[in-house]
């Protein structure tokens, strides 16, 4: 099953409604009734308002975007272009680390697990980090993972000092020579400075530990977050450079459009999208199969390109 | 741009209770900044359009009646339709007439059920009852480990069914357990599932039926968006829910989508989550969440938490000695103590009329220097805290080295305790001369 299958499969239910709708508002040659469907389509999906407005303004401008299929075929170009082209994973040369961030309930722990099945499946050898000391059993959860997945775990005991782990995972990382370190860290709402100030000093240990290597620090952002996602990215990314985004949790209806206003406005890249509890459901992120899912598929123009 | 509902609100109050008369035109304009600060609070967008149409019609024919302040009048309206929105007055939960009372908690991955199970039994211990947790999430890795933790911080047992693999089995096992073992409640918590997943919320269902709960909860973030709607509905149609909490309140998330939720299922809110401390759990009141998001503060809920917080005969004794000019360091490090008892620093300050928003983009307040203050006075002699003139160079040295601090902030410190001591000097001298009967600010 490839992403655009997966994705296509988990968001089915929605864009049927969706496509009704559009479909029903091309039929007329684009006037204010096609706009507000627009508007509507892209706010429900979470993209958030100023970024429709920009996406429908950009669309206006387009002077070939005259009848049905242009206007479709201009409108998955000013989507596409807002996120570029996909971004991968920079990993390479080992060792590399990469920082999991995200606020609670993001689902920072599943998608490290998963990110470790896809990265040994790669062929790398991985270690994972426990320093999610705060949450009760968050140490547990990643040990289990790392069981599932053949991973060892770098952990100390609940409570520990978190930034102290990931001093030890690099050094086990170094001794051991492991490719990829992966780091869980504790999920902390981006208006608490102190947490964020914890974090700051985890990424400090890292480029200090190891200052030549790659080190992603990505966002999980769960799907289903409104328009505060936006502001998550932008606080992370104060805090420590975040590299791309993990857009979590796209088996559910909600279609975490967020990632539109984030990539507008931050030029961060989703890089990764989860769609499940399974090992394997974590995907390179592809703006256009992303596309196809956040607007209605029309038969025979949008979704066969 | 991304302003909070909370300033974009405050920021039209102000334009709309600046002028005397308004024109339909300016309820049309400010009605139109309404409905984009719902949208970007998340607010579902049929919700939005609905709650713009109902206010503009309200508000139009409060106009007709030529009030002498029509901007309060349209903000009155928004008020008190965003009140209606969020539901009526808050209710405690149930008590089923013959115990066990069970509660069953339900909703999406990471929306925060596990925190809100232990918070909640917290709570039910501080009021006299007897609760069991119940870990029927037996897929997500660790998670009826996690319970088991909550549970021990909450002061309460666990129920776990070793190598269960019916999360139904499992529930009506606690509810025995309970019948045996006296507990008065069982809190059920169940695994995380997407509404969208037919088997899982089957399963669900007949959780429901098997053990019928007195109390089905749904546990929803407060940063969800526009999908939060169909959500809802989704578990709302399979559950018959009875109520809401709301978790991560202490973010800075608008909450539209919970006020859409309960707009679409009717279904009202119980209690919101405000910290990742199991005491972080607070009834939910719409006319104070209303006015939180209209700028107007929620005071209500500051002097609740500090009766919580304080306690009274501390209080008392504390009054005495500022009115005699005894305050010590002793006393200083106390009060501290109290405030940090309250909660978290920025979730106080958000309940301060218009000090909420201010800090926010001051950045927040940094909860580590009250702690660097405690250290500083935990570090000096008995002695010293009374007698803060004997800290010479050599003892603020000492100080200074054994709270991890620098000499600068030893001095900051004592510099300040001086000034606030001369303060409250001058304060009493003042009520002793009879010009004023109260302290012009307050102890508590």
């Amino acid at each position: 099953m490839s992403v655009f299958d997966r994705l296509r499969a988990s968001l089915a239910r929605t864009r049927e409604t969706f496509t009704a709708r559009i479909e029903q508002a091309l039929r007329q040659p684009p006037g204010p009734e096609f706009y507000e469907e627009l508007e509507a389509v892209l706010v429900q999906g979470d993209v958030g308002i100023p970024t429709t407005e920009h996406i429908i303004e950009q669309l206006r401008a387009r002077r070939d975007a005259r009848d049905p299929a242009a206007i479709r075929t201009a409108l998955r170009e000013i989507l596409q272009g807002l996120f570029g082209e996909a971004v991968p994973l920079h990993l390479d040369p080992a060792p590399a680390v990469v920082l999991v961030l995200g606020v609670n309930g993001a689902g920072k722990t599943t998608s490290i697990g998963k990110l470790a099945y896809r990265l040994r499946a790669e062929g790398r050898s991985v270690l994972l980090a426990a320093a999610d000391t705060f949450r009760a059993a968050a140490i547990d959860q990643l040990v289990i993972w790392g069981n599932r997945v053949g991973v060892e775990v770098v952990k100390h005991a609940p409570g520990a000092d978190p930034a102290a782990v990931v001093y030890d995972a690099v050094q086990a990382m170094k001794a051991r020579g492991i490719d990829v370190l992966i780091v869980d860290t504790a999920g902390r709402l981006h208006t608490k400075v102190n947490l964020m100030e914890e974090l700051k000093k985890i990424s400090r240990v890292i480029a200090r530990e190891l200052p030549s290597a790659p080190v992603e620090r990505l966002l999980v952002l769960d799907a289903s977050t409104g328009q505060n996602a936006i502001q998550q990215a932008r606080r992370f990314h104060e805090a420590v450079d975040v590299t791309g985004l993990i857009l979590a949790k796209l088996d559910g209806s909600a279609k975490g459009g967020a990632v539109l206003a984030i990539g507008r406005e931050l030029g961060l890249p989703v890089k990764l999208v989860g769609t499940g509890e399974e090992p394997d459901d974590l995907q390179p992120f592809e703006p256009r199969s992303y596309v196809d899912v956040l607007l209605p598929e029309i038969p025979g123009v949008v979704g066969d390109q | 741009m991304f302003e909070s509902l909370q300033s974009r609100f405050a920021t039209i109050i102000r334009n709309l209770t600046g002028r005397g008369v308004l024109s339909e035109a300016d309820v049309d304009a400010a009605l139109r900044e309404v409905r984009l600060a719902l949208l970007e609070a998340d607010v579902n967008f049929k919700v939005a359009k609905a709650f713009v149409d109902r206010v503009r019609a309200a508000a139009v024919g409060a106009l007709i009646t030529k009030s002498l302040a029509p901007g309060h009048e349209v903000v009155k309206i928004v008020h008190e339709e965003l009140i209606r929105l969020l539901g009526g007055p808050t209710r405690e939960l149930r008590i089923a007439d013959r115990p066990p009372t069970i509660i069953l908690l339900a909703g999406l991955h990471g929306a925060g059920k596990t925190t809100t199970a232990g918070k909640l039994a917290l709570r039910l211990r501080k009021r006299g009852r007897q609760p069991l947790l119940v870990a029927t999430d037996l897929k997500r890795p660790a998670a009826v480990t996690q319970l088991q933790v909550v549970g021990a911080q909450a002061g309460t047992p666990v129920y776990v069914q070793e190598g269960a693999t019916d999360p139904i089995a499992v529930a009506r096992g606690a509810i025995d357990e309970a019948r045996r073992g006296g507990q008065d409640t069982v809190i059920i918590d169940s695994a995380g599932r997407q509404h969208i997943d037919e088997e899982l919320m089957a399963e669900l269902r007949a959780m429901r039926e098997a053990v019928q709960p007195h109390e089905v909860l749904l546990v929803m973030d407060a940063m969800a968006g526009q999908d939060a709607v169909s959500m809802a509905e989704r578990f709302h149609q399979m559950l018959a829910l009875d109520g809401l909490i709301v978790t991560k309140l202490d973010g800075d998330a608008r909450g539209g989508g919970v006020l859409s939720v309960v707009e679409v299922t009717g279904v009202p809110v119980l209690f919101a989550g405000t910290s990742e401390k199991l005491d972080g759990l607070e009834p939910f009141h719409p006319d104070r969440m209303a006015s939180r998001i209209l700028g107007m503060g929620d005071v209500l809920t500051l002097i609740e938490r500090a009766q919580e917080g304080v306690d009274d005969q501390a209080a008392a004794e504390l009054e005495r000695k500022l009115r005699k000019a005894e305050f010590t360091l002793d006393d200083f490090r106390q009060q501290l103590r109290q405030v940090r008892k309250m909660g978290p620093l920025d979730s106080l300050m958000e309940m301060i009329p218009g000090l909420g928003v201010r800090m926010k983009s001051a950045g927040g307040v940094d909860e580590r220097q009250l702690g660097r203050v405690e250290a500083i006075i935990d570090s000096m002699t008995a002695q010293e805290r009374r007698q803060p003139q004997l800290i010479d160079g050599s003892r603020r040295r000492r100080i200074a080295r054994g709270s991890g601090t620098s000499i600068q902030d030893v001095n900051r410190l004592l510099r300040q305790f001086d000034e606030a001591k001369r303060m409250i000097k001058q304060v009493s001298e003042l009520e002793k001369k009879g010009k004023r009967g109260k302290l012009p600010f307050p102890l508590q």
